[in-house]
């Protein structure tokens, strides 16, 4: 059988500062170090200054993947050098000595299928190297220090997954978990990464380290079981060992350091005393902890009579769900939905896209509301959304510059059913025997109007006219 | 001018107007410039102090508020950083290292308008105890230059005894401000563990030193106290000590106090000028009333080995940032593959440093951490309740600082297992946590021994009290250089 582990490493991008100073805990688009301090530089005399949020963040995440959580915890040191390690030792934790870790053991369903985590840790990132020269003769060594000591939640897992689309769904779920959680925003590059386990039946435990996305991490587990079984099949042994994945060619390569036989030398941290997270606290963090993505989902469904799929879509997606609860009223909550899973998903799916557009959850409110009262009609609403994305103009003005506006003044409309009447005898004569065809001349008052005739009120004259 | 007031007089001399802080500088300077090519206290001088005295005395004339210490010429041990000078650790590895922030104790200083009147000599890192492991050279002591200081904060107390000073900040892991203090007849304190913000201080063994006052008087230590204690964001290791006056009530005598006098470090190879010393110090107590008792502290004769397990493991991760990539000395990284690298830039320390980070790497290694660092780690959670347990019965507890006289330079430096022995009786207040106290006591044959009292965590206010009692019973020499 098949056995996969992970080890997922995901940055408290939310959280003002790093884990021990008060740089910035998102680096992103900041000069090369520029992000840095004595502290999180580890110069002579600094000391680490816990970040008690990232604490907070932290036990949220455990208790949201049903983690235990034990009143105290501890951090430890796991000594190595590295040039990315400012102090050449990590400040992490560690359960050996009693459970002192943030998180201990829990569990997330995937589908059918319970995935049991093993424990969650607190700990600071490296800073980042930056490889430059061509060859392996010239090539020189960089260090940007602006992520050494950004917070980062360690979650590791049982060796439950039995295939690649098995650690993919669970990825999915949880980086969905984490954002809807407000505590990281898994978008951002880097800010999630995982180290992979494989074994299979008869073989050994292979650590598959390096791998920069979760798209790639599938792509690896998926070369490495085959790779096993490939050895497996030819009767070669498989050894215990850890591989990098080598990001070019895509495949798997045996890593020359040898990792495994590392002694980090780990001991208590004794510049942070142990911190107590009694149960009031955790009371009060659960009480704050956003509704989760099922719980919203039932919510959808039981209340606003959304269907089961695009409820899912909807709660899953943080975006787009604190958009719907921003927007929706008892009303217009269906009309919400569909704007969004219908129209706007296929306009903001990736972050750049959500980033650049300038649109609000005021103008969604406003968009299914118009469309509701009949000011608008759902075709010309597309039309008004593309233009709102692009200018973040309010409905209104949209609609009055690009004249969208449903044709709904009686005169008016009676004006020009009265030409479609005349035009169209034959399909009348129809109608009057057949009211079911009545349909091809509201199509025919829609051309006119180039859709913006209020189809019931466009209905109600033509039946009128006719007289049927 | 008289060089050798105490901090609390000369506070009150400036405020008066009698001396002017200027003139006292600039005697101090002059005084390190006749006698420290002798003793080797100073490591850096401060060039500004004149300068800086200066604009004390102008606020003096003017009348505007002028901070506790009026210009009072201190010395800071060279690991606790001050901005912009160089804080070396007696070593090469930082001999270029100039600190870009204030150690805690500097701005809360700074604030009282103290004066740094030079970084002063120590063992490398403070790893030692006679100052002879730094890479500077060895200090001398003022009451023979051919002893040693004791150490690590050598230079703190040589230059408050050798009157270079009025006062001095050393740090204390093992003893290493008791322990000169006892060799240079000056006081000597370590607070309890989180009283004072260790930010700034460079770690040796993070998880029990602290930074304590080497003073002429045990008023002066407290004075000193006032100053630098209480909860810091920066150490989250402080404790809100609610702004204690540790002056007040020092007077307060030790009549009815229960002292216990401990077997363990009056035994084997004391040297009989102190345990007469000792001795005496006990009868010197009962007449002011106090009761003491002899009490037996099982753990103690395993304290020296746990005391060297557990900071040789932390030495061994607090030394490893040394690698010479972001600050240090001159020593280019150029064509090397990263761990040649490591070994080549680390070679700068001196051999009792490297002694203990070799020990560091192996004691808490795996298959090894069982049978010395997790055993280590025992014996301190046992030494603890241990001195919980006697200081149910007791408020104080006695020994002679050190079991034996200042020794000379180059006798004891390559044996560094009967140096280790000097530790006896300093380190377990620093395994415990608990504050302790050196004062002068007694002289033999030109030679001063110290006292060591030890109190309760928290107890600080009264440890000082008892110093303090102790401390008028008796009335020494000063330095004749
Ligand atoms: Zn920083």
């Amino acid at each position: 059988m098949t056995m996969i582990g992970l080890e997922i490493h995901c940055q408290l991008t939310n959280l003002n500062s790093k884990l021990f100073c008060s740089c910035k805990a998102n680096y992103r688009g900041l000069e090369i170090n520029e992000n840095i301090c004595p502290i999180c530089m580890g110069l002579p005399g600094s000391l680490p200054r816990l970040n008690q949020e990232a604490v907070k963040k932290a036990t949220i995440i455990a208790m949201a993947l049903n983690c235990s959580t034990p009143e105290k915890i501890a951090f430890f040191r796991k000594n190595y050098f590295y040039p990315d390690s400012p102090k050449n030792f990590q400040i992490t934790q560690l359960n050996i000595y009693g459970d002192t870790s943030v998180g201990g053991t829990g569990s997330v369903m995937v589908g059918d299928k319970k995935i049991n985590i093993t424990r969650i840790q607190l700990e600071e990132d490296p800073g980042r190297l930056i490889y430059e020269g061509s060859s392996s003769k010239n090539q020189i060594t960089l260090v940007d220090y602006n992520r050494a000591g950004t917070p980062l939640v360690e979650i590791v897992t049982e060796p439950d997954f039995e295939t690649p689309k098995e650690v993919r769904d669970f990825l999915n779920i949880l980086s969905d978990i984490l954002a809807n959680l407000g505590v990281a925003d898994p978008s951002l590059e880097g800010a999630m990464r995982a180290d992979a386990n494989v074994s299979i039946k008869g073989g050994k435990k292979v650590e598959i380290k390096n791998i920069g996305s979760f798209h790639d991490l599938e792509k690896a587990v998926h070369f490495e079981i085959t790779r096993q079984e490939s050895l497996h099949s030819r009767e070669i042994e498989i050894i215990q060992e850890t591989r990098h994945w080598d990001d070019k060619r895509k495949i798997t390569v045996s890593s020359r350091s040898k990792e495994e036989e590392l002694d980090y030398r780990y001991f208590l941290e004794g510049d942070i005393p142990w911190v107590t997270i009694d149960p009031e606290i955790k009371t009060k963090l659960n009480s704050e902890m956003p509704e989760s993505i099922s719980s919203k989902k039932e919510r959808y469904v039981s209340k606003y009579n959304i269907t089961a799929q695009v409820a899912d879509v909807l709660s899953s997606d943080k975006y787009y769900s604190d958009l719907f609860e921003e927007s929706h009223t008892e009303s217009n909550a269906k009309e919400v939905a569909n704007i969004i899973t219908t129209d706007l998903m296929g306009l903001v799916d990736t972050r750049e896209k959500r980033e650049a557009s300038k649109f609000t959850s005021t103008h969604l409110k406003e968009l299914a509301d118009s469309i509701q009262s009949g000011r608008i009609s759902r075709n010309s609403s597309k039309n008004a959304l593309h233009e709102i994305l692009k200018t973040g103009k309010n409905l209104a003005t949209v609609i009055e510059e690009l004249d969208l506006g449903n044709v709904s003044d009686e005169s008016e409309l009676s004006g020009i059913i009265s030409q479609v009447i005349s035009e169209e005898s034959q399909a009348v004569e129809q109608a009057k025997s057949n009211p079911q065809t009545i349909n091809y001349l509201v199509g025919k008052v829609m051309q006119k109007t180039k859709g913006k005739a209020d189809p019931s009120l466009t209905l109600d004259l033509l039946k009128k006219q006719i007289g049927i | 001018m008289n060089l050798k007031i105490s901090a609390l007089d000369y506070v009150q001399e400036v405020k008066t107007g009698n001396i002017s802080a200027e003139d006292f500088v600039a005697k101090t300077l002059e005084r390190i410039k006749n006698v420290d090519d002798a003793l080797h206290a100073f490591l850096s001088v401060n060039e500004d102090a004149i300068t800086q005295a200066r604009e004390i005395d102008k606020k003096v004339k003017s009348g505007k508020k002028v901070g506790d210490c009026f210009g009072m010429p201190i010395s800071i041990k060279d690991n606790i950083c001050i901005k912009d000078s160089k804080t070396t650790c007696a070593s090469k590895m930082l001999e270029n290292f100039v600190a870009p922030y204030d150690a805690t104790v500097i701005t809360k200083l700074k604030q009282q308008d103290a004066i740094f009147i030079g970084k002063v000599n120590m063992d490398e890192f403070a790893m030692g105890l006679t100052t002879e492991f730094s890479a500077f050279g060895p200090s001398k002591n003022p009451w023979n230059t051919d002893y040693v200081p004791g150490g690590s904060s050598g230079g703190s107390a040589v230059s408050v005894s050798a009157f270079e000073c009025i006062a001095s900040l050393g740090s204390d892991t093992g003893g290493s401000v008791r322990n000169p203090a006892s060799f240079c007849s000056t006081v000597g304190y370590k607070p309890t563990y989180g009283l004072i913000s260790r930010f700034g201080l460079i770690s040796y063994a993070n998880s029990i030193e602290q930074i304590g006052p080497l003073t002429r008087t045990v008023k002066d230590s407290a004075f000193m106290l006032n100053m630098i204690s209480g909860i810091d964001p920066n150490d989250n290791t402080t404790i809100d000590n609610k702004n204690e006056d540790y002056l007040s009530g020092i007077d307060s005598g030790i009549e009815g106090k229960k002292i216990g006098i401990i077997k363990e470090m009056m035994g084997d190879g004391i040297d009989p000028a102190v345990l007469t010393a000792t001795k005496d110090a006990i009868s010197k107590l009962e007449s002011l009333g106090a009761i003491c008792e002899e009490i037996s502290l099982d753990m103690v004769k395993y304290s020296v080995a746990a005391y060297y397990t557990i900071t040789a493991t932390e030495a061994g991760s607090n030394l490893a940032r040394y690698d010479n990539l972001r600050y240090g000395y001159d020593f280019s990284l150029e064509g090397y593959e990263f761990n040649s690298y490591i070994s080549k830039a680390r070679r700068n320390f001196g051999p009792e440093v490297t002694r203990r980070i070799i020990l560091g790497g192996f004691v808490p290694s795996a298959g090894h951490a069982g049978k010395y660092f997790l055993k280590a780690l025992k014996v301190k959670s046992k030494l603890t309740k241990e001195i919980n347990e006697a200081f149910k019965k007791f408020d104080l507890l006695l020994s002679p600082t050190v079991p034996i006289l200042p020794f000379k330079l180059g006798e004891k430096i390559d044996d560094p297992i009967s140096l280790f022995l000097v530790d006896i009786n300093t380190v377990t207040a620093n395994l415990t946590g608990k504050p302790a106290i050196s004062i002068p006591f007694a002289n033999s044959n030109g030679l001063p021994i110290g006292i060591q009292l030890m109190a309760n965590s928290y107890q600080d206010k009264h440890l000082l009290q008892a110093a303090h009692a102790l401390e008028q019973t008796v009335s020494l020499p000063e330095v004749s250089l």
